[in-house]
């Protein structure tokens, strides 16, 4: 992959870009509170009076929240923190009741980790370390609606006190494509481990991004972070965006100022958040209110014992022991979700089918990402219709394996099941394709004698001709012979 | 340590305190003043002592995750929440208009 380069008047620019990613932590009660975090549920419904920050309450940890912190940890592989600590950052905005949030900056609960992102689908080599600074949990805000009223703005406390884990990345990336790369992976780095459940469009990932120029090869530049970007291609278009305003300031004989920036989407550009010039100085202490935290082994035992393969391992071995091509162990690795879907179906086939999982894997994964896909979207059916079941793949696909159906038969079959009301069993036994040899030979001499004409031609070196009498014979078989037995014998019939 | 009028002025905005300058002029000396006793403490040698995080030695407690496990600490208390919210709509708090 060539660098990423952006022309100015005074020659070629480099960006450099780091992330700061708030993933919201799967848990059925808040990091210091125990009201509920589920997304959707009426204004300040789920609000504590802990939450609420009322005088003499106090925050008292939530032992998953640090347990989904620490697995994520895990899982990129950094190490863990046997002793972190909760720091109070100070502020004032409508969105937070205490006046501060507890988080953690001198000592984070996770340290320097990595994860390995790929820049090109297509070439498997095309891949880039991107390193990650800490991971350390906080709380979240509440959330403002401003345009529900023409002198308020109204404040829903439901997010309040929601835990978070700010995963910081270094400055790695030079690119919005590594960008993208990087918030896609840990993405579903995130969603293999479940400590996140990695929905964009609900704010349950959020990226503050941080964006610098420089001449290629010189020192960093000033760099400017543009808050709470909610998806891949937001965060893609700031880097950009800031990029290029950048440029042009620098090179117009200004200055890049370090500040807030906030992203418009609708203008697809950034513009300055004044209300936060003071905002770097958060006066950040120790939090009187908790004591350190301490881990011992058995706990971080017990993450790691919970961690699920992650999509590197499991691509790995896709590639390997099951013999799938790059492409086909990429896709079925993106989402945690299919990578499950095709473990359950091979696990199924391979046992119906008596053979050994590397044997069927390579059916078993054209089935779900090409020939059932295909069958799903032409019929208009859903990959969670109750008749897409595991039971009715299995079969499907055992059928097909064994040869007792033609793949093109599978898919036909697969879309009178979802569509209308067969027996699947009847049909598939109904649709069974012959190997007896001596019915196909007897439809070979007769197609053969029908078309002497043809078999002259053929025989004359227009081998072309071929699919035509393997077609007349599929038809006389009315579909049912087996392929590859058709082939062989036609081959012997016309010598 | 010591601070200066700027430095007062400056704290007191980050906590949001309306102070004088008068009021500030005042605070200048109090202030140094606290901060140089408390100095006194750099004088201490600690070479070797872990600093202290609790005066009680105490371990913390984590809660399991339970929702509304403890009723006084749980969620649904709406009325409550908003009971003494200068302007409360529609379940919401209002505050003046913060748009950026």
């Amino acid at each position: 992959m060539s660098e990423y380069r952006i022309k100015g008047e005074t020659g070629d620019w480099e960006v450099v870009i780091g992330l700061e990613v708030h993933a919201q932590v799967v848990s059925k009660s808040k990091l210091f509170s125990g009201s509920a975090t589920a997304f959707g549920a009426e204004p300040n419904s789920q609000v504590s009076l802990v939450d609420a920050a009322m005088p003499g309450m106090l925050p008292v940890l939530n032992k998953e929240c640090i347990r989904q912190a620490v697995r994520t940890g895990m899982a990129i592989n950094a190490p863990i923190n046997k002793w972190s600590r909760f720091d109070r950052k100070n502020y004032f905005y409508a969105d937070l009741p205490q006046g501060y949030q507890i988080s953690q900056l001198y000592h984070p609960l996770v340290g320097e980790g990595e994860i390995e992102v790929s820049l090109d689908e297509k070439n498997p080599e095309a891949v880039k370390t991107i390193g990650i600074e800490r991971i350390h949990v906080e709380q979240d805000a509440g959330k403002l609606m401003h345009d529900q009223h023409p002198t308020m703005s109204y404040v829903d406390l439901n997010r309040s006190g929601v835990a978070l884990m700010e995963i910081v990345s270094k400055p790695d990336m030079r690119s919005p494509a590594e960008a993208g790369a990087y918030l896609r992976k840990l993405r579903t780095i995130l969603r293999y481990v479940g400590s996140c459940d990695g929905n964009m469009e609900e704010g349950s990932m959020r990226a503050d991004v941080n964006v610098s120029v420089r001449k290629p090869g010189a020192e960093f530049g000033t760099r400017t972070e543009t808050k709470n970007v909610n998806s891949v291609r937001f965060v893609m278009a700031v880097v950009e965006q800031e990029a290029r305003r950048q440029i042009d300031l620098i090179e117009d004989g200004g200055t890049v100022v370090q500040e807030t920036r906030l992203y418009d989407p609708d203008r697809n550009e950034t513009r300055s958040m004044r209300s936060k010039e003071d905002a770097h100085d958060y006066r950040y202490f120790p939090d009187p209110d908790l004591l350190p935290l301490e881990l011992d082994e058995a706990f971080l035992a017990e993450c790691r014992a919970s961690l699920p393969e992650l999509p590197d391992a499991k691509r790995a071995r896709y590639e390997g022991p099951l013999g799938l091509s790059a492409y086909n162990a990429n896709a079925l690795t993106a989402e945690v979700e299919t990578a499950m879907a095709f473990e359950e179906l091979l696990a199924s086939v391979a046992k119906a089918s008596g053979k050994g999982e590397a044997d069927v894997a390579k059916r078993v994964a054209n089935w779900l990402l090409s020939e059932r896909a295909g069958v799903l979207s032409a019929n208009n059916v859903l990959a969670s219709d109750p008749k897409n079941s595991l039971e009715a793949n299995t079969a499907l696909v055992v059928a097909a394996e064994s040869g007792a159906i033609s793949g093109s038969k599978a898919k036909e079959i697969f879309a009178l099941y979802l569509t209308g009301d067969i027996d699947l069993a009847k049909e598939i036994e109904a649709n069974q394709q012959t190997s007896d040899t001596g019915a196909i030979e007897a439809a070979i001499a007769k197609i053969l004698a029908d078309n002497a004409d043809k078999v002259e031609q053929y025989k004359g070196g227009k081998e072309a001709l071929f699919g035509f009498f393997v077609g007349q014979t599929m038809k006389a078989m009315q579909g049912k012979a087996n392929p590859g037995v058709v082939n062989e014998l036609l081959k012997k019939a016309l010598g | 340590m010591s601070v200066d009028t700027a430095t007062v002025a400056k704290i007191a905005a980050l906590a949001r305190l309306k102070v004088s300058e008068a009021e500030i002029a005042a605070m200048v000396p109090e202030l140094n003043g606290i901060l140089a006793w408390v100095e006194q403490l750099g004088e201490v040698d600690v070479t070797g002592v872990e600093p202290m995080t609790a005066v009680i030695e105490n371990k913390l407690r984590l809660r399991e995750d339970v929702i509304d496990a403890d009723p006084l600490t749980g969620g649904g208390k709406r009325d409550d929440v908003l009971a003494n919210a200068p302007a409360a709509e529609h379940g919401f708090f209002g505050v003046p208009k913060v748009i950026e």
